[in-house]
């Protein structure tokens, strides 16, 4: 009943922050909402029994992405736009309650609906959620793991290729 | 206990929230903020069926995908900079150079 009250609680703010993020005019006001969004996934993941992808979540999204997206919105200095939406809008708006209804139609049409957890009767068989995560990361998932890497480094390398200042001559 | 299909119905919000921010918006920044919801709707969905099947994969999954987004973020932004440094705008449909 607890956990209930608590999902229900996390999953109606995320939608509403979310909501809020692409519908905000100021470009802060937009921050602020991604940030309480993606606070309350991490709450999400915590009911999930997941607490290591949910200190990741807090850490790394809102921590150092939102800090870095917020660094360049001030840097760069927007001035307030009188239309902030697309000359499209109304096709886009179309094409996705489309795509909404059709998600919508085939998910209440599944006969896996409404049928709660197979096998969580049988007790976790995990002996804690960082441990297993650790173990199989660096065991079966090595080399994705390292591959990751590169591709941290090669976002790190790009990202300052990208935005260094070219010596005008 | 939460059945399952309550957090599919919650990411498959998330996920359309995000993709009408995509298509509807100008500025570039929410453009982005908008794709990290996206990739947050999909990180929902793994860690629930991660949660339900009993298996630590769709973990580990969304551990690479929040890295990827840091990187997207990264060069996302450099992007940005570059851009506005050249044409003062980071509206999408004024960037239209290669549009023929």
């Amino acid at each position: 009943m607890t956990q209930a009250i608590f999902f229900f609680y996390f999953a109606s703010i995320t939608v509403i922050s979310a909501i809020l993020t692409v519908s905000m005019r100021n470009p802060v006001q937009c921050t602020i909402a991604l940030l309480s969004a993606l606070l309350h996934v991490a709450g999400l993941f915590i009911l999930l029994h997941a607490e290591f992808i949910a200190a990741m979540q807090i850490i790394i999204y809102a921590g150092a992405i939102l800090v870095l997206y917020l660094f360049v919105l001030m840097l760069l200095n927007l001035k307030q736009d009188e239309t902030v939406l697309h000359q499209q809008f109304g096709f886009a708006l179309f094409f996705s309650a489309v795509l909404l209804g059709e998600i919508l139609l085939a998910f209440f049409q599944s006969p896996l609906l409404g049928k709660g957890s197979p096998s969580s009767v049988k007790g976790a068989p995990f002996k804690g959620n960082t441990e297993s995560l650790g173990y199989a990361l660096f065991t079966d998932y090595l080399l994705p793991f390292e591959m990751i890497g590169i591709l941290l480094l090669g976002g790190i390398v790009g990202a300052l290729v990208l935005a260094k200042q070219r010596p005008t001559r | 206990m939460i059945p399952l299909s309550y957090y599919v119905v919650v990411s498959t919000l998330i996920f359309v929230i995000g993709l009408v921010g995509v298509l509807v918006r100008r500025n570039f920044l929410i453009i982005l903020y908008s794709i990290e919801l996206m990739l947050n709707a999909a990180n929902i969905n793994l860690v629930a069926f991660s949660h339900y099947l009993e298996s630590i994969v769709g973990q580990i999954l969304s551990l690479f995908i929040i890295t990827i987004a840091a990187g997207e973020a990264a060069i996302g932004l450099a992007i940005i900079v570059v851009l506005f440094r050249k044409r003062a705008t980071t509206n999408v449909d004024e960037l239209n150079l290669l549009k023929w």
